[in-house]
């Protein structure tokens, strides 16, 4: 007899083994909250009219969430949390806005000076939680609090009023405006250039988790700090970096703040944070870190948006609006949990 | 190592401040083209000087109680008297803050009734302990009863059919009001009120108010969904200027009005963008409250002889917009 028979596979490597496009599909961390989102979306498809036809408000109040949301979800992974990334975005307004207006300069002007004080601020926060080691969720809940505060203070001490002036009138502005808050007419559509912001910001975190060294860094830091350290990520660096990533964010979001309204009222922005937050862990993030996407994060943002604006097109009764919202986002979560679960045994 | 590579990021930082701040100027608007205000003022009482607690259930940094508070500081500056403003949103901290101007044995306590049931224990402590309460703003039926010595403010009800009337003036049919904090009465109470007089049909619309492109996209999706709706009614100044661009973006033909002002607001009504706002011109229950406590203590006064005083509605259309928009500017309309 001919013992040409091959070995069976079982001695073949593990990490050799040849997974099926679907299969590998079913690993991904997104994977669920996209099934979420359709579903979403096929819901309110069907509960309202004219939900599918709007989908240029649902996508801009998607991307105003997504904007932060992706920084957000790299910080997370990261192993962190910024709850000052709500009252953030206003105080990257104000100052822009308040800058530009004291000194009567170019807008353009206010917008760097602007996105230089919010790094400085996403800076601080870095440098604090690492230099004290206490947790990030008490460091940026001293920061939400102080620039609550200030934001309100400065604002009154400065304008007189807690609302800044209208720099409206003033150069630069509509440049600045068609960077930050203009508006694409493509057929019926409407479409915010925040979509445009939100897709870019979107590839680039993609890009950094998943292809350059400092994406590994970002994972490992979530994993074990001590243990990423022992294997000689800079850790200190890492961190750091993921919150400027929150700052940049947040400057981009108060940059469309300001030129789409032109005054800023100085006490918005509370509460968004955990909008941010929950749109990361709709997406897939987990709480303790190590684990996520930012891609997942942006599609927590699209089930948010479209939840939060599906309810109006449906014409629930306003007063259940936040219980709706609320039971939605759950039971979207839910799937998307359910999903990843049976992904992982079916591996 | 560390620190020279610090020292460096800070001098960098420093230049690239300076260096965009020297960049550019504008030509245009900013400070440079603020009219200068007028210094000097009135006269001051030579009375003894008295200290005022005003408590309020102003979140932070809200516009209209910023107006309040200006109106309580003109008078106080004018009567010699010493101001203690405070605030909390949650019922159960307004009330702790009266008890602490309480303990701290103040002439006069002015304080909002928002909340009624929250605050009756502690206005009725402070009137036991000999201490002139003055209510303003919301809940001028409760003012009397807990013993308070007179309300200055609006009835938020009249205020909404005043709204409701003026809609049907413009001759429009359907109506969308705008509630941008839940479970606040007084916010409900508006609506009603609206809804009251109006000959129309009201839907109410729920939003957070601290999230403006939020609700410029939840208006824009009611404008969307109900294409008949011809009027937008926001209870702040500051949802009128999200719910115009929303109106703008859905390519509806509603009309915007709104409750109390800003400068935003005058502006928008002036490019009639705003058809009208009520104001219930707050810096008058500061003021005023103010005014009463000193006349109180000096004369034994009672503005309104124990009926509230209304400070409002007052209807604002884009005729008395150029005049007040120097006001609303300064804080005090």
């Amino acid at each position: 007899m001919s013992s040409t028979t091959t070995q069976p596979d079982d001695t073949t490597d593990e990490r050799l083994l040849h997974r099926s496009l679907f299969s590998r599909l079913l690993g991904r961390p997104e994977l669920g909250s996209v099934i979420g989102a359709v579903a979403v979306l096929v819901f309110f498809g069907l509960a309202a009219d004219s939900f599918l036809r709007s989908m240029d408000t649902v996508l801009y109040a998607a991307s105003t969430i997504g904007i932060m949301a992706v920084p957000v979800a790299l910080l997370m992974i990261g192993g962190e949390f910024d709850l000052s990334a709500g009252v953030l975005v206003t105080a990257s307004a104000l100052v822009s806005s308040m800058f530009s207006y004291q000194m009567t300069a170019n807008v353009w002007v206010g917008v760097a000076v602007s996105l230089l004080v919010t790094l400085a601020i996403g800076f601080f926060n870095g440098y604090v939680l690492i230099r004290t080691g206490l947790p990030s969720f008490i460091v940026t809940l001293g920061t939400f609090l102080m620039l609550q505060g200030a934001n309100v203070g400065v604002t009154k001490a400065i304008d007189g009023t807690v609302t800044t002036k209208s720099i409206e009138d003033m150069e630069g502005f509509s440049s600045a405006r068609a960077v930050f808050a203009s508006t694409l007419s493509i057929g019926s559509w409407d479409l915010r250039v925040t979509i445009l912001w939100w897709i870019v910001l979107v590839a680039l975190a993609t890009w950094i988790l998943l292809r350059t060294r400092a994406g590994n860094w970002i994972f490992a830091v979530g994993g074990g700090g001590p243990a990423a350290r022992a294997v000689g990520v800079p850790v200190f660096r890492t961190k750091i970096g993921l919150y400027l990533g929150v700052a940049v964010g947040a400057w981009i979001s108060g940059q469309h703040l300001l030129f789409s309204f032109g005054v800023i009222q100085s006490g918005e922005g509370r509460g968004l944070e955990l909008h941010y937050i929950a749109a990361a862990v709709i997406g897939g993030c987990l709480l303790t870190g190590g684990y996520g996407s930012a891609i997942g994060a942006a599609i927590g943002a699209l089930i948010f948006g479209m939840t939060k604006q599906g309810i109006v097109y449906a014409q629930w009764d306003a007063d259940w609006f936040w219980f709706f919202l609320g039971a939605m986002l759950l039971l979207a979560t839910l799937l998307n949990a359910w999903v990843r679960k049976r992904a992982e045994a079916a591996k | 190592m560390r620190y020279s590579r610090m020292a460096r990021t800070t001098v960098v930082f420093a230049a690239a401040v300076l260096a965009v701040s020297l960049a550019g100027c504008s030509d245009s608007g900013g400070k440079d083209s603020e009219d200068k205000p007028e210094t000097g003022g009135g006269g001051k009482a030579n009375t003894a000087e008295m200290t005022i607690a005003m408590v309020t259930h102003s979140g932070q940094g809200d516009t209209f109680w910023d107006i309040v508070k200006n109106g309580a500081e003109t008078a106080s500056a004018k009567d010699n008297v010493k101001l203690l403003y405070t605030n909390d949103d949650k019922a159960d901290g307004q009330a702790q803050l009266v008890e602490q101007a309480i303990n701290q044995k103040v002439d006069g306590i002015i304080v909002t009734l928002a909340k009624p049931d929250a605050m009756k224990a502690a206005v009725q402590k402070a009137v036991a302990a000999g201490i002139p309460v003055v209510s303003i703003n919301s809940g001028s039926q409760f003012s009397k009863e807990f013993g308070a010595l007179a309300h200055f403010g609006q009835e938020e009800g009249v205020a909404g059919e005043a709204v409701g009337e003026q809609l049907n003036k413009d001759g429009r049919k359907k109506a969308v009001c705008v509630i941008h904090e839940q479970g606040n009465v007084s916010l409900e109470e508006r609506c009603a009120g609206v809804a009251k007089t109006f000959s129309g049909e009201v839907e109410n619309l729920q939003v957070e108010g601290t999230d403006r492109p939020g609700v410029e996209a939840a208006v824009e999706a009611k404008l969307t969904a109900s294409k008949d709706i011809d009027a937008v009614v926001t209870l702040n100044a500051d949802i009128a200027s999200a719910s115009i661009k929303a109106k703008e973006a859905a390519g509806s033909g509603a009309e915007v009005a709104t409750f109390d002002l800003n400068s935003d607001v005058v502006a928008r009504m002036e490019k009639k963008e705003v058809a009208f706002a009520v104001d219930q011109q707050p810096y008058l229950q500061g003021y005023l409250a103010v005014d009463e406590l000193w006349l109180y203590k000096q004369n034994l006064n009672i503005i309104g002889g124990g009926r509230p005083v209304l400070t409002g509605p007052a209807i604002v259309t884009a005729e008395q917009a150029p005049d007040l928009k120097k006001l609303t500017d300064n804080a005090t309309r």
